[in-house]
């Protein structure tokens, strides 16, 4: 291929890449009153607006806390399961396979509306404890899979040099394998992270009363107010997310296990 | 000194509906140093992991210093295990790697300090301690590997292979390294190896494995000079082995008539007991390559293939040539059928 091919190629893909990035940046940067691209004259006051919204403000928290909490406790459940597959040959380790990554693979809008029909619904289950159990359930292939192959690198002999040392297989767990795949454990959380603080299709299903996750609540906050604080808000956690990845790859190579 | 230190009684051991070792029975005398030799896939790890707890038996007993430990687990063996591959913990320092076994002891931190100071001190690593395993060569590797089995102060200390993955010069020097540390520990060892050389070097005796059974047992000059089966000879380095019918050397059809009488089923010569030059059978040279002290042959016989060696004084016989050669009666090894 040539130069210019090349080249052309780069451009183009950068411009899908990085161009919505930079419209969403610089409409939120808007002094006018409607969102618009390009923006009428330059203001920070809807960056400033943001923080202001009450709504926003209750949104954020639930999705920081179901972010936080969703993915640690589909750590909790997914490093024993990835560590099961990995060392002891299960009868149904395939299943259990494709169970656990069923999740990513079936859309999230139906695990949204299954989980409104059949569980939210007919067992009283409050909303905040159903968003709750969707985003671990969104979360938990990823934790076992990067778990997985962070466990696949660590040989096995490791674990019974520990145990002839004197360990149970608890402690050799906690001992050897444990620090060994620390790296691979904190990928996986931020990988749950930004996949659970950026989940939209089942959580648009699991909404009342005040308890909607922050994407949801920006959907809905656009159907009534067009003003370009929802670019501001985009733009903020763009940098956001894009400062996490970049912070986790810093210290600890994250691009190595994902 | 028990004889019986450790005594493996009908043991039988299985990967599910896979039965690796059908049924050994194994006394190891308190402070030698065993070598478990054969090829690869006899059995030799299989045994070394019931040994060391981490395989349980099908059937039969193993008893470690008097005591039945068939169904003790492995962290309460008092067995010291240095895996082939080492399995230093990759994220400990040195000296914690070696103090690792003495921490979950719940000894007093200064006992500890000075315990696997000593122990490092032992296999030579002293000012390495804040090293992890990454920074060290493999010949450092295996030391703290040993280091760190050695301050447990095991009743038995298994090897798997200990020296496969150094090259060759470390592998003498780590050779050497071992005897010293089983002089002065005196700790009864046993080691794996499927490199005849490195167990007649080292071992006190030697278990022939063949097939999850014991070939033969002996001490290395025995195993050398007196193999008793035509495996073991192989083994040994007996190049050339035969089966005698009636006065005949055979070799699937072909026979030479033999130059002797005897009554042993087998007969064996090393490369070396071949000799060369006169005799009453001939063969064409295949390849000839010179190995310092001697010239190696390999000639196409009317039995198949011969290896012999030959004195570097004599002239070379140019490959394709006929030369004529003996097996004589005093190099031969009787073996059993
Ligand atoms: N985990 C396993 N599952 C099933 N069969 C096994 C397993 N490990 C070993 N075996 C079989 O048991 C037999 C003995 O294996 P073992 O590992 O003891 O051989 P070895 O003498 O140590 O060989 P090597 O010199 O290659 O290490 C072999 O036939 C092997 O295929
Ligand atoms: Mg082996």
């Amino acid at each position: 291929m040539s130069r210019l091919s090349i080249w052309i190629i780069l451009g183009v893909t950068l411009t899908f890449l990085i161009g919505p990035f930079l419209i969403v940046i610089l409409a939120g940067a808007s002094a006018g009153e409607a969102l618009s691209f390009p923006p009428q004259g330059l203001s920070l006051k809807w960056y400033a607006k943001v923080f202001t919204v009450e709504s926003f403000r209750a949104s954020f928290a639930l999705s920081m806390f179901l972010a936080i909490f969703g993915t640690l406790t589909a750590l909790l459940i997914g490093i024993p399961a990835a560590y099961a597959l990995n060392r002891y040959d299960l009868p149904w380790a395939e299943t259990i396979r494709t169970i656990v990554a069923a999740p990513i693979i079936v859309p999230g809008i139906i695990v949204g509306l299954a989980l409104l029909r059949y569980i939210v619904v007919p067992l009283n289950v409050t909303i905040t404890m159903a968003l709750f159990m969707v985003h671990t359930a969104l979360v938990l292939p990823y934790a076992v899979r990067v778990v997985s192959s962070s466990l696949n690198n660590l040989r096995g002999d490791m674990e019974e040099a520990a145990v002839i040392l004197g360990c149970t297989r608890f402690q050799a767990f906690t001992k050897v394998v444990l620090p060994n795949i620390r790296g691979g454990i904190l990928a996986a959380f931020i990988l749950g992270f930004v996949t659970s603080f950026n989940e939209v299709p089942a959580s648009l299903f699991l909404s009342g009363p005040g308890v909607r996750t922050l994407p949801i609540d920006m959907l809905s906050y656009m159907e009534i107010t067009f003003d370009p604080s929802v670019a501001a808000l985009s733009a903020i956690l763009a940098f956001l997310s894009v400062a996490i990845v970049f912070l986790a790859e810093r210290l600890l190579g994250f691009s190595r296990y994902v | 000194m028990s004889d019986r230190f450790v005594s493996l009684t009908d043991l039988v051991l299985s990967y599910g509906s896979t039965v690796a070792v059908p049924n050994l029975n194994l006394d190891i005398h308190e402070g030698e140093l065993i070598a478990l030799l054969g090829p690869s896939g006899c059995g030799k790890t299989t045994t070394m992991r019931a040994i060391a707890g981490l395989l349980t038996p099908t059937s039969g007993s193993i008893e470690i210093d008097g005591r039945d430990v068939t169904r003790t687990p492995a962290n309460k063996r008092g067995i010291g295990l240095v895996f082939q591959s080492y399995a230093l913990f990759p994220h400990l320092s040195a000296f914690e790697n070696v103090a690792f076994g003495l921490r979950l002891q719940k000894l007093p931190d200064a006992q500890v300090r000075a315990k696997t100071e000593a122990g490092m001190a032992t296999v030579g690593l002293t000012g390495f301690e804040s090293r992890k395993p990454a920074e060290m060569s493999g010949g450092q590797q295996q030391r703290l590997a040993l280091a760190r089995s050695l301050v447990m102060q095991p009743k038995v200390l298994l090897l798997d292979e200990p020296l496969s993955n150094l090259d060759a010069r470390l592998r003498l020097e780590m050779r050497n390294e071992l005897q010293r540390v089983q002089r002065d520990t005196g700790v009864t060892m046993v080691f794996v190896t499927h490199d005849q050389s490195e167990a007649l070097a080292l071992a006190d005796r030697i278990v022939l494995m063949n097939d999850g059974k014991i070939e033969q047992l002996g001490t290395a000059r025995e195993l050398y000079a007196a193999p008793e089966t035509a495996f073991a000879a192989d083994f040994m380095g007996f190049e050339n082995i035969f089966h005698v019918e009636g006065g005949h050397l055979v070799n699937g059809s072909a026979r030479l008539p033999l130059g002797f009488t005897t009554d042993a089923p087998v007969l064996a010569w090393r490369p070396s007991g071949v000799s060369v030059g006169a005799g009453p059978y001939s063969g064409k040279v295949r390849s000839s390559s010179f190995a310092g002290g001697h010239r190696e042959y390999v000639l196409d016989s009317p039995l198949g293939e011969i290896k012999a060696d030959a004195s570097i004084e004599t002239a070379e016989v140019p490959i394709g040539q006929s030369i004529a050669f003996d097996l004589p009666q005093d190099t031969a090894r009787r073996l059993m059928a």
